[in-house]
């Protein structure tokens, strides 16, 4: 099979790609569209896909391929047009480090630990998930904690069931998404607990998961306590208040064998430290300009390593916009430059990419702090000047919102901070 | 003669991720209007939705002679949303043996939905992998 061709190592390329999943493959493809003449890409599992080979619902590729695939079939469409364009694919690998001057050193059990050269890097690791709400809530230690992409992974790749009466903490895509996974399993679901006061994960969701199947859904409730001896066998949950704040007066028991934590995802960002790169502390991965390069000249990033994703369409666009960048610059040519910092302003939680240019056509992609109805996406000056309007239905923070930003929107703008903001109208 | 009553539904629409609240009128078993959609497709779900909900199921059935234990599949259309469990139940107790290729038909016409189960992943046979 093709995943099993043995890959011959180069000492250099013209692209390395660390990670294999569609960011990483979509960008290795647009780097030998772009010109470049030999890829790499690195994947530290043993079959390139990366994420996308354990969801194996639907909802995929509307955009990208014009069709509704699963994740195991968007990412085999993204291999198979990486390796039929040339691109070298190198499995069970990982990139332990990569230096400043792009010499990268990787693991594998085929070629033990190895050192290559690269004129340009596209970082393409993908997200973990946050494991600090498991961690400090309060009780027992015992077995049956899980994130809700392991107990993923465990079902859908090995087999094997986490438990067989679960609760699930938090209503991101993830949470509902296995609450379906385990209902069609013959798993007993016992309800999905949300912090907040709304769901967090899209609207189709909660209603394919959660309501098809008759699964409780608790807002404003939160877990206070895991008990069990050597197996959780329940959790305490309780009501929050306007802070958030657990009212513990009116806690109560829920009799389970396991709990799911899913509560977010935060890029897979050792490699963009070990580098230096300049980091958004809210989005935790790198500071990218519009050629999706980092701070660092010749290091692009893509994909849900740069901020997280809901769409893995977006994903691949994103990731072709840095593939294209970094083939150019292995054939000398230098991203042009940007001349537009956004900042963040109102409601916005976000945005990416951190700059843009006045003369070229870009994609901002941008999360909301809090949901909004009827509001207006604004780009205005520091001083409040508005340079551009759109109005918005509604806009909630599982949701991200993309603005296309032509140079006909920016003509009669000169300065070189632009602010953007969402409020109500 | 009094008048038939009109009764209000409400869904929420799957069909992309705006997730439109809609409203569907009927009386007397008919559709008189649908509400709160922002295109075609949402009023269609909403017709669908009410008359016969159907969903495209996705999981994972037994897989032999291949890296992995399991091979993930779907119904290549939608069936009728109350048989969804029943089609799982179905696909317990298949086992697959790899090579298998995506597309490949794992059970023609479940329960006699008219809808096939296909293979979503393409999967080796073990001997075929390389040595590590």
């Amino acid at each position: 099979m093709i995943d099993d061709r043995p890959t011959i190592l180069r000492p250099s390329y013209d692209v390395v790609v660390a990670g294999g999943g569609p960011a990483g493959l979509s960008a290795a493809l647009a780097a030998r569209e772009a010109g470049a003449a030999s890829v790499l890409v690195v994947d530290r599992e043993p079959e390139a896909g990366g994420v996308l080979l354990q969801c194996i619902h639907s909802g995929f590729g509307l955009h990208h391929y014009g069709a509704e695939l699963t994740g195991p079939e968007y990412a085999q469409r993204a291999l198979h047009e990486a390796l039929d364009h040339g691109v070298d694919v190198l499995t069970d690998a990982f990139v332990l480090d990569v230096r400043h001057d792009h010499e990268l050193t990787l693991m594998s059990p085929r070629h033990g630990v190895t050192t290559l050269h690269a004129r340009a890097t596209v970082l393409a690791m993908g997200a973990r998930e946050r494991t600090g709400a498991a961690i400090r809530i309060p009780g027992d230690r015992p077995a049956g904690v899980f994130t809700a992409g392991s107990a993923q992974r465990l079902v859908n790749l090995h087999g094997v069931l986490p438990g067989r009466r679960v609760a699930i903490l938090g209503s991101g895509d993830i949470g509902l998404i296995m609450a379906r996974r385990l209902t069609l399993e013959g798993v007993e679901v016992v309800g999905v607990f949300e912090l907040l006061p709304h769901p967090n994960g899209l609207t189709r969701n909660v209603v394919q998961c959660l309501h098809d199947f008759d699964i409780p859904l608790h807002l404003s409730t939160t877990v206070v306590g895991i008990h069990g001896r050597d197996r959780v066998d329940r959790v305490t949950v309780a009501p929050v208040d306007d802070q958030l704040q657990p009212v513990l007066g009116r806690a109560w028991d829920v009799p389970c064998d396991t709990l799911l934590v899913s509560v977010g995802l935060i890029p897979e960002n050792e490699l963009s430290q070990q580098l230096r790169l300049r980091i958004d502390p809210v989005t935790m991965g790198p500071v990218v300009s519009s050629a999706m390069e980092t701070s660092r000249d010749g290091v692009f990033a893509c994909g849900n390593v740069v901020h997280i994703h809901d769409l893995v369409d977006f994903v691949s666009a994103e990731a072709e916009l840095a593939g294209r960048h970094a083939g150019r610059y292995a054939t000398g040519l230098r991203p042009p430059d940007d001349n537009v910092r956004l900042q963040s302003a109102a409601n916005v939680a976000y945005c990416v990419p951190h700059t843009v240019s006045t003369d070229r056509e870009h994609v901002v992609y941008l999360r909301v702090r809090r949901r909004m109805e009827h509001c207006l996406l604004r780009l205005s000056t520091p001083d409040g000047r508005v340079v551009h309007e759109r109005r918005l239905r509604y806009v909630v923070p599982p949701e991200m919102v993309n603005l296309r930003l032509r140079p006909a929107l920016l003509e009669r703008f000169h300065g070189d901070a632009l602010l953007v903001e969402v409020v109500e109208r | 003669m009094t008048s038939p009553s009109t009764d209000t539904y409400a869904y929420l629409c799957i069909g992309c991720p705006l997730g439109c609240r809609l409203e569907l009128d009927e009386s007397d078993g008919e559709i008189l209007e649908v509400r709160g959609n922002s295109c075609k497709k949402g009023e269609e779900f909403a017709r669908q939705e009410h008359a016969d909900p159907r969903r495209v199921v996705t999981t994972t059935v037994a897989l032999e002679g291949a890296r992995w234990p399991r091979l993930p599949v779907k119904t290549a259309g939608t069936v009728p949303k109350a048989l969804v469990r029943d089609v799982c139940r179905a696909l317990a107790g298949v086992t697959v043996r790899a090579p298998v290729a995506s597309g490949d038909v794992i059970v023609a016409d479940v329960l006699g939905t008219g809808v096939d189960v296909v293979a979503t992943r393409t999967v080796a046979a073990a001997t075929e992998a390389r040595a590590r």
